[in-house]
């Protein structure tokens, strides 16, 4: 789960990380009424969960109140990049000498968080560490311990942060990582952060990723989720389903258990000649209504002209996927596209002898499974 | 004959009173795993299935002599019951549960440095030696005796994966499902080095997917230390690339690997043949053994 700008600012602000005043606005009055307040240069900034927002033209500097208002009516409303734009963050503009990177993830292979500081902040991190990973300075920390104040130093002296300001930036970092393990992140970053004329250090922006697993222990974040939600409908209805669901270009819909399974499926439709609608994983475990709550969804996508049904269960039981599958297709009088199923595994007998043949086709194998669909698919185009 | 699990193996299931516990106990004593216990804190003196219940794993271990867990604990209580399972200094801890806070794992991966216990999963499917014994969820009928050692990230993919080669007669000696979380207790190299050293294990299927780089890791391993051969299968070829991956996945590591390609490539110049399809898995496999 990832935290709109305007909430990671909240949370960092809080937590006693230096960053800009700002205030959050949702029409033109607004956002120019949050301008004055704040002082100009402002800046008028898109709060919505894509990256490259100033390229986008979703992040404006602006001078005056007529800048600002011009400004805000641009950005208010505006499509960037597949997201409604419904609310901005008017921020004050910081007047900065230079602007360095610092960041805290999970290292997976290492299975330990990582402390990452640069002297080359301000432009696109990833590129950084593409082109010239030297310049990007990784200290491990002890998960059982935590960071260690030497850790915070060392990770700043290694970028080569200037020392006028070394001892801002390792506090920084040492609040960062308390945060990221305090609210159970993922990732949290700040890029750019400034320093001022005034050799002090500002959070521009900020990140904050948190681990979905983890927000039954984090009930404020999970309040933040709740408005931080967005993104395109079917992907509204993925998350009020708690799916894992990602929409693509194709027409055959695919569901399955286990994200192996599911893309090895999706993998297969691209092998026999047909492209996937989507990648939806029911989990494991998945009760009838679950099933037919996906079914739903995939039916849901206009692009969608076949479904393929791959369940190979173990912890999910063929008996309870054949009831959801019958569950969503007995309400219609006519089934809106064609649904191939294959079962196997755990109690899939019982369930081949529950799961209603009138209403859907089956197939014993992945293989012919997925072939019926691709062929359905393009019939739908012929 | 078979790598970590066997008809010795004296299992205690943690969580046996739950759903899925209860359920999962039963399915793997009807295959023949000698289930000893069960432990669920408050709900020692009861009986699962006819398998006593202790309070705790220590209890399970000096009462039934266990020597190995499965868990299927909550999220939200399963990394402390892998720490007991590390605790009680079983030689293997199995771990089903799915969505553990990854902050947990790293705490519980810390912890494994310090102790003997191996450790499987979480959020995997468990493992099986056919006709011996199996530990967690994976569907026994599926399995068949024989010399090919299988290791997979996803669970239902090793199903798919060992169907395709049951059906042609072809048998296993253990298939281990490591889990596909963030973090993980044994992993490619781990699995390889055990079916390497196995005289039993012929052959062996290595499936992975998409994020991280541990194929990569795994493909460096089988060139350097596998003589047994293996063929591989790579989910997620078609998959929107940065799914799971966060945005500071990549500073760590400072590139770009993670892709299907770049795990079939690494795979590839190993001397593994990958399979388009787990048919084709099957298909080298065949060869290997012919």
């Amino acid at each position: 789960m990832k935290l709109h700008e305007y909430q990671a600012k909240q949370v960092f602000a809080d937590a006693g990380i230096p960053t800009p005043a700002s205030e959050l606005a949702s029409d033109v009055d607004g956002a120019v009424a949050a301008a004055e307040e704040i002082g100009y240069p402002v800046a008028i900034k898109a709060q919505v969960q894509v990256g490259g927002r100033g390229k986008a033209g979703g992040i404006k500097l602006v001078e005056d109140e007529d800048e600002a208002r011009e400004a805000a009516d641009e950005i208010l409303g505006m499509d960037l990049k597949g997201y409604h734009v419904d609310r901005v963050l008017v921020e004050e503009a910081v007047d900065f000498t230079n602007e360095l990177y610092v960041g805290i993830t999970m290292d997976r292979g290492e299975g330990k968080p990582v402390a990452m500081v640069s002297t080359k902040g301000g432009v696109n991190i990833e590129e950084v560490a593409e082109e010239d990973p030297d310049a990007i300075a990784r200290e491990h920390i002890d998960p059982a311990f935590g960071m260690h104040p030497y850790q915070a130093r060392k990770a700043v002296y290694d970028a080569g942060v200037d020392q006028s300001i070394a001892r801002d930036v390792s506090s920084v970092l040492t609040t960062l990582y308390q945060l990221w393990d305090d609210r159970d992140g993922s990732d949290a970053e700040i890029n750019p952060l400034m320093v001022t004329s005034d050799d002090e250090v500002i959070a521009a922006d900020a990140v904050m990723n948190i681990d979905e697993d983890a927000l039954f222990r984090q009930p404020e974040l999970a309040e933040m989720e709740e408005e931080a939600a967005g993104g395109d409908e079917l992907e509204q209805k993925a998350d009020e389903y708690d799916f894992d669901y990602v929409r693509l270009d194709g027409n055959v819909g695919i569901i399955g258990n286990g994200a192996g399974l599911v893309m090895t499926t999706l993998d297969l439709v691209d092998h026999y000649g047909g492209e996937p609608a989507n990648f939806l994983d029911v989990g494991g475990g998945a009760k009838a209504e679950r099933i037919a709550n996906a079914l739903d969804m995939v039916f849901s996508d206009d692009n969608v002209d076949s479904v393929v049904f791959n369940i190979f269960g173990g912890i999910t039981r063929g008996d309870e996927v054949a009831r959801g599958i019958n569950e969503a297709l007995e309400q219609f009088d006519e089934i809106p596209k064609p649904v191939v199923v294959r079962l196997a595994g755990t109690n899939w007998e019982e369930g081949m002898e529950i799961l209603n043949e009138d209403l859907v086709t089956v197939e014993q194998t992945l293989e012919d499974a997925v072939q019926r669909a691709v062929e359905y698919a393009g019939e739908v185009n012929e | 004959m078979s790598v970590l699990v066997d008809d010795d193996t004296r299992v205690v299931v943690q969580g046996i009173t739950g759903g899925e516990g209860k359920f999962h106990a039963k399915q793997m004593m009807e295959y023949g795993t000698n289930v000893v216990a069960g432990a669920v804190p408050g709900k020692g003196g009861q009986e699962v299935e006819g398998v006593p219940v202790y309070d705790t794993v220590h209890e399970a271990v000096e009462e039934e002599n266990a020597d190995t867990s499965v868990i299927f604990v909550p999220p939200a209580f399963a990394g402390d019951a892998v720490f007991e399972s590390l605790d009680a200094d079983l030689d293997l801890a199995v771990a089903i549960t799915e969505g553990i806070p990854t902050q947990d794992m790293a705490r519980v991966n810390k912890r494994l440095t310090e102790t003997d216990t191996r450790l499987i999963g979480p959020n995997c499917p468990g493992l099986i030696t056919p006709g011996e014994a199996k530990l967690g969820i994976l569907p026994g009928n599926i399995f068949a005796e024989g010399n090919v050692g299988l290791v997979s990230r996803s669970g239902t993919l090793t199903y798919q994966v060992v169907d395709s080669l049951t059906n042609r007669g072809i048998g296993q000696t253990t298939a281990i499902g490591i889990g596909g979380d963030p973090i993980i207790g044994t992993d490619f190299v781990d699995a390889l080095e055990l079916f390497e050293d196995d005289p039993d294990t012929d052959a062996i299927v290595m499936c992975g997917e998409i994020g991280g780089e541990d194929e990569e890791e795994a493909a460096a391993f089988i060139d350097d230390y596998v003589d047994t051969p293996v063929a591989g299968f790579i989910a997620g070829r078609t998959a929107p690339p940065g799914k799971r991956m966060g945005h500071a996945g990549a500073i760590v590591s400072g590139s770009g690997t993670g892709t299907a390609e770049s795990k079939i490539s690494a795979l590839n110049d190993a001397g593994v043949p990958v399979g388009d399809t787990p048919e084709e898995v099957a298909d080298h496999i065949e060869e290997f053994l012919a």
